[in-house]
């Protein structure tokens, strides 16, 4: 196995997609927004309750592969509790690391994600979940995708 | 005499290499196939001597270069058994002619009332062009169903569907994502029953088994060259003549007209109605190459091969522990289709990447089948020419080393 794919399927990822953290939706959500993307036909929900400005509970449910499904796992675990502005840095943080392989030294578990900038094609799965529950933090109506000059 | 099939894989000059450290296994044909050296060779002579734009024109190259172009209109016609090369016409690839056929035949034809019947495996080419024509003429959809995992056209429901309301019937050939070979000739044969016209997407079929379009009895029929061995941007419309004599153009402008006043035109007959502009007269002499190329080797022979190839690798992949594989377990076109219990689509492609395999991960452009049989993708390994037996066990050793790493031994 090339050292590329190891990075890819760090430990943190595939356990995070064998038992995903936060799975099914949470009745109380008072936010949700759908991701979809249309290259591979990955999709993914993101239930949120908002207590104020910050998430007090999050959770998704979707199919994909092994990175969407992990980083939407691992996502979730890192957004609960953050206000929305601190999730829209988390997410800046997370797509500096998927798209130059970076690693910030203070950033958790999301630093596993550092091995996709390898895999450009795979880029899309880690965000998808991630634009989704900016959507839902926003109010977005749009479904999100990961088709936009945003990825 | 030497056989073309004896030393195939030197026809194609894009095999001879290493991919992350291995030799390139190549099995996403039904994507696109790769081009031989003499099909290049046609594309390359035709810039390096005859290049000039076609038609009206008086000097010797132009002259060539309309010859070459219509030489290869010809060619295509005698490939699929048309009654004349002006039943022929060129166009980007499949999804061009079948958004031809919706617009000009449809918009010509259909009204509120009528009904467009096509079938659950349609690609998304042979189905959002019709979805858009039934928003622009009123006409409604309705749809033959797949058996379920065994990926054949429910024949019991086509009486109930084929109703008198229907005006067109449109169905691929070859399912892209199931490998099923549709019985194209009795379908036709019963849309006619009810005046139905019929289209046919021949993407899957038209480089790997003998098509000839009066035997099926099809009044259209669409084909991308670059799935037959040629090149990216040609392909072609089969229209019957008398149809397509009726319906008016697709695009207008340059080459298609027979007179223009300031305030009204007249067209010309098929094919130059329908293909306005500068046509893609190289890429068309690469595609009359590539018939050439596939009858030297025997299409019956070549669908032989790839059925052959698409039977044992589904036989052997099925061996596999938590494998859904999907479309017949029989005859089939040359691609096998399947699903892991638990590991994704995209992972499975990704690992077999690293080992030098092309392959496909997804919904390949059929997202309603996909949700009809409760999938969100499929693996997909396609087959053409020149692949061989070796490549099969060289997929199924990367199958089970993903499975492995995934945690399921096999």
């Amino acid at each position: 196995m090339s050292a590329e794919l190891s990075d890819l399927y760090q430990n943190v990822i595939l356990d995070h997609n064998r038992r995903p953290r936060n799975r099914g939706r949470i009745p109380s959500a008072n936010r949700s927004a759908h991701g979809d993307n249309p290259s591979c036909g990955d999709q993914c929900d993101v239930f949120l309750r908002l207590d104020g400005d910050r998430i007090a509970e999050i959770s998704f449910e979707g199919s994909g592969c092994a990175i969407s499904q992990a980083s939407a796992s691992l996502m979730t675990t890192q957004l609960k509790g953050k206000t929305a502005a601190e999730a829209e840095k988390l997410y800046g943080q997370f797509h500096e690391i998927v798209t130059t392989g970076k690693e910030p030294e203070d950033m958790s578990d999301l630093g596993a994600f550092a091995g996709v900038h390898a895999f450009p094609a795979r880029i899309k799965c880690a965000t998808l979940s991630w634009h989704a529950a900016l959507n839902a933090l926003r109010g977005d109506p749009v479904p999100a995708t990961t088709e936009s000059h945003l990825d | 005499m030497p056989s073309p099939w004896d030393r195939i894989r030197d026809e194609f000059p894009i095999l001879n290499q290493q991919v992350n450290g291995r030799p390139l296994v190549y099995l996403d044909n039904a994507a696109t196939t790769q081009k031989p050296r003499t099909v290049i060779a046609a594309l390359d002579r035709f810039y390096a001597q005859d290049n000039a734009n076609v038609h009206r024109g008086l000097h010797a190259l132009s002259m060539r270069s309309t010859n070459h172009y219509e030489g290869a209109r010809a060619r295509v016609a005698a490939f699929i058994n048309a009654e004349a090369p002006e039943e022929v016409i060129f166009t980007r690839g499949t999804t061009e002619s079948i958004n031809l056929v919706a617009s000009s035949w449809g918009g010509a034809n259909l009204r509120k009332g009528d009904v467009i019947l096509l079938t659950e495996m349609e690609h998304h080419s042979n189905l959002v062009p019709w979805q858009v024509v039934a928003q622009r003429t009123g006409a409604t959809l309705r749809y033959l169903p797949v058996t379920g995992d065994e990926g054949l056209l429910d024949l019991s429901a086509l009486d109930r569907m084929l109703t008198p309301e229907v005006k067109v019937f449109a169905f691929t050939h070859v399912s892209n994502t199931l490998g099923t070979i549709n019985p194209v000739a009795e379908l036709c044969a019963r849309a006619r029953k009810v005046g139905a016209v019929t289209v046919i997407d021949a993407a899957q079929s038209i480089g790997h088994m003998p098509i000839d379009v009066r035997a099926i009895g099809c009044d259209f029929l669409a084909f991308s060259g670059h799935k037959m061995a040629s090149v990216t941007g040609i392909g072609a419309l089969y229209g019957r003549r008398a149809l397509l004599d009726a319906m008016p153009p697709y695009q207008v402008g340059g080459g298609m007209i027979s007179r223009v006043d300031f305030f009204e035109s007249l067209w010309k007959p098929s094919p130059e109605r329908f293909e306005a502009g500068t046509p893609n007269f190289a890429d068309a002499v690469a595609l009359g190459a590539s018939c050439d190329f596939l009858d030297s080797l025997g299409r019956q022979r070549i669908r032989e091969h790839d059925g052959r190839l698409a039977r044992a690798a589904y036989e052997r992949l099925a061996q596999l522990p938590g494998i859904r594989l999907i479309g017949p377990a029989g005859e089939r076109g040359g691609l096998v289709s399947f699903a892991f219990k638990s590991v994704h689509a995209h992972d499975v492609v990704t690992f077999a990447d690293e080992d030098g395999i092309a392959l496909r991960g997804g919904h390949h452009c059929n997202q309603p089948l996909m949700k009809r049989l409760g999938l969100t993708s499929t693996v997909r390994a396609s087959f053409y020419v020149y692949n061989e037996e070796r490549e099969i066990d060289a997929l199924v050793a990367s199958m089970q080393r993903t499975l492995a790493f995934f945690g399921l031994e096999a």
